[in-house]
């Protein structure tokens, strides 16, 4: 972990409630880019705000000193943070958290990510992709003009399903619609590809999920006992780096910091 | 002019007067991965109960106007486990006496966690914490009434030959009056504060941010309030007072000493700047040459 001041590269609104910010790293602050792990967060300090606010990663660049994090503004710290400005220094903790375990990397992986769970979704697919694998991304919306980086993800060469709450793009429902659409034929008719590029769909051999723990629990139900699977979780923190045991939650294997010992967690080792 | 920083706590010398506060700082072993705990003049370890604790439900953290709320609730792998594989895994790192942090639910859990932290070397004080607002039985049940601290106190007293320390709660009418308790119950020194009691509601839900509605209200707020207690306490009382309660700065360290503490801890202050300690130890002579400070023993108003 380091304590580094970054400075704001742009900042823009890409949804309603949502903003992408890139941070640029300087000189030898940006070695700390090549061990960052997709799935791992930032603690943000906020002038005004006595604790940092955590923000997942959703993309970096070693080469280019950069860090992309897109958030949510749900509180009166990120609405602040979407008043600032290119140019403006941020005081950060990074990189904070495990991130998603790439050890084993599995040939056919499923993302889902869930409104502010999509971010963490972009970097690990990236990484996914570029070892090879073709990942199917499922990514979960209230409607239409919350929908963002569809593209983005289509341009690592996945294969997108977005899902709406009122049916305004994509498919209506839930993640867990798309999961029960993927390989039945309906999926196929929503994006290019022919039937036979879909008819295996299904046959995922590993799903990673970002979301809220409603949704990480549905996907749990729906997705096949045998399959393995890892899965981030948000929880109000105070230090972000597992000193005051404010983020725990209960495992099969004992009590877990989120912020230290997560935010991800094996599928195996979660407790409902 | 050469600052000298060095005091003494109920007999051990410190290098400086600045140690990291219980529940802030773990067993140290987050922050030797950021810098050199061994500056420290100590720190108190994670409050430490006879079985393991999971603590409270979730949500247990609220931001707060400089401070926030923790409704953490003792998490701790239990005294055995401290003992087996936290103190091992903390000699690698730091090499100086640690304040063991004591709790329990009764007088003999306070006594069952100390007897065994009384056979570790590397505790230097037992620091009984009779004020966490944050578990139903036990805590600040205890340190808000003037004969169940002394119950505790005493209980702990029997079972080391290390000293004790009792940690005082703010949320009392009259502080002095526990802190002559403890005295005559045996203490040693005494560390003020704990938390200040309070809550938030989340305008949205309309329900307690927290998952236990109320937490401990620590941070750079709460330091006038840790400020006064510690000059009334010191008054009252013959023993060296820790003063605790939004230090987040070399110069509340000396205005903290000027008030009669012996030595401060910092808290809070450590979760939203890692580094706070070794800043706060690293500008201290600075602080001491502005205000020609020569040495801190000498520092208490009189």
């Amino acid at each position: 972990m380091k304590n580094t001041i970054l400075t704001i590269k742009q900042q823009q609104r890409i949804a309603p409630d949502t903003c992408e910010m890139v941070l640029q790293a300087a000189g030898t602050d940006a070695a700390v880019l090549e061990e960052v792990r997709p799935g791992q967060f930032i603690n943000i300090k906020i002038d005004g705000f006595y604790l940092r606010r955590p923000i997942s990663i959703c993309d970096w660049d070693a080469a280019a000193g950069t860090i992309t994090i897109i958030y949510k503004t749900v509180g009166q710290g990120t609405e602040a943070m979407s008043r600032m400005t290119a140019g403006q220094e941020l005081d950060i903790l990074w990189p904070l958290g495990n991130g998603y375990d790439l050890g084993c990397l599995p040939q056919r992986p499923l993302l889902i990510g869930g409104g502010a769970g999509v971010p963490p979704m972009y970097g690990l697919c990236r990484k996914l992709a570029e070892a090879g694998a073709r990942p199917q991304v499922i990514l979960g919306f209230r409607s239409a003009a919350d929908v963002f980086y569809q593209e983005k993800f289509q341009a690592l060469g996945a294969r997108v399903l977005i899902t709406t709450e009122d049916g305004s793009a994509g498919i209506r429902g839930f993640v867990t619609d798309a999961m029960a659409a993927l390989g039945t034929g309906s999926a196929a008719a929503l994006e290019p590809g022919s039937a036979e590029e879909h008819a295996n769909e299904s046959a995922y051999d590993g799903v990673f999920a970002c979301g809220p723990e409603p949704m990480l629990r549905a996907v749990d139900q729906n997705a096949p006992a045998e399959i393995p699977g890892q899965m981030s979780f948000e929880e109000r923190m105070g230090c972000g780096f597992g000193a005051c045991m404010g983020c725990s939650c209960e495992t099969k294997y004992g009590a877990k910091r989120i912020c230290k010992d997560g935010p991800v967690l094996e599928r195996s080792e979660i407790i409902w | 002019m050469v600052a000298d920083m060095k005091t003494s706590l109920c007999g051990i010398e410190l290098d400086n007067p600045v140690m990291a506060a219980s529940g802030t700082f773990g067993y140290g072993l987050e922050f030797a991965e950021i810098y050199d705990i061994n500056i420290l003049g100590s720190f108190s370890f994670k409050g430490t109960t006879p079985q393991p604790r999971f603590g409270n439900p979730t949500p247990r953290i609220a931001d707060c106007t400089e401070g926030m709320l923790n409704s953490v609730g003792l998490q701790n792998p239990g005294v055995d486990a401290v003992i087996a594989e936290e103190l091992p895994a903390l000699a690698k790192v730091f090499h100086k006496p640690v304040m063991a942090n004591v709790c329990g639910g009764s007088p003999a859990d306070y006594a069952e966690v100390a007897e065994k932290l009384d056979q570790c070397s590397q505790v230097g004080w037992m620091e009984v914490n009779i004020s966490c607002p944050n578990v139903k039985s036990g805590g600040m049940a205890f340190g808000t009434d003037p004969g169940a601290a002394a119950e505790v106190i005493s209980a702990v007293r029997r079972v080391t030959r290390k000293p004790v320390i009792a940690k005082l709660s703010p949320n009392v009418t009259d502080i002095a009056e526990i802190a002559r308790a403890c005295e005559a119950a045996g203490a040693d020194g005494l560390t003020a504060i704990n938390t200040l009691l309070g809550m938030r509601i989340d305008l949205k839900t309309r329900q307690p941010i927290l998952a236990n509605t109320m937490g401990g209200f620590s941070g750079p707020a709460v330091f006038p309030v840790a400020l006064r207690a510690v000059w009334q306490i010191s008054r009252a009382v013959d023993l060296p007072v820790i003063g605790c309660g939004g230090i987040c700065s070399a110069e509340n360290v000396l205005e903290m000493m000027m008030a009669g503490a012996a030595a401060v801890q910092v808290g809070s202050a450590n979760l939203t700047v890692p580094t706070a300690c070794r800043d706060i130890i690293g500008d201290l002579p600075g602080a001491m040459e502005k205000y020609g400070i020569r040495s801190l023993k000498e520092l208490r108003v009189r």
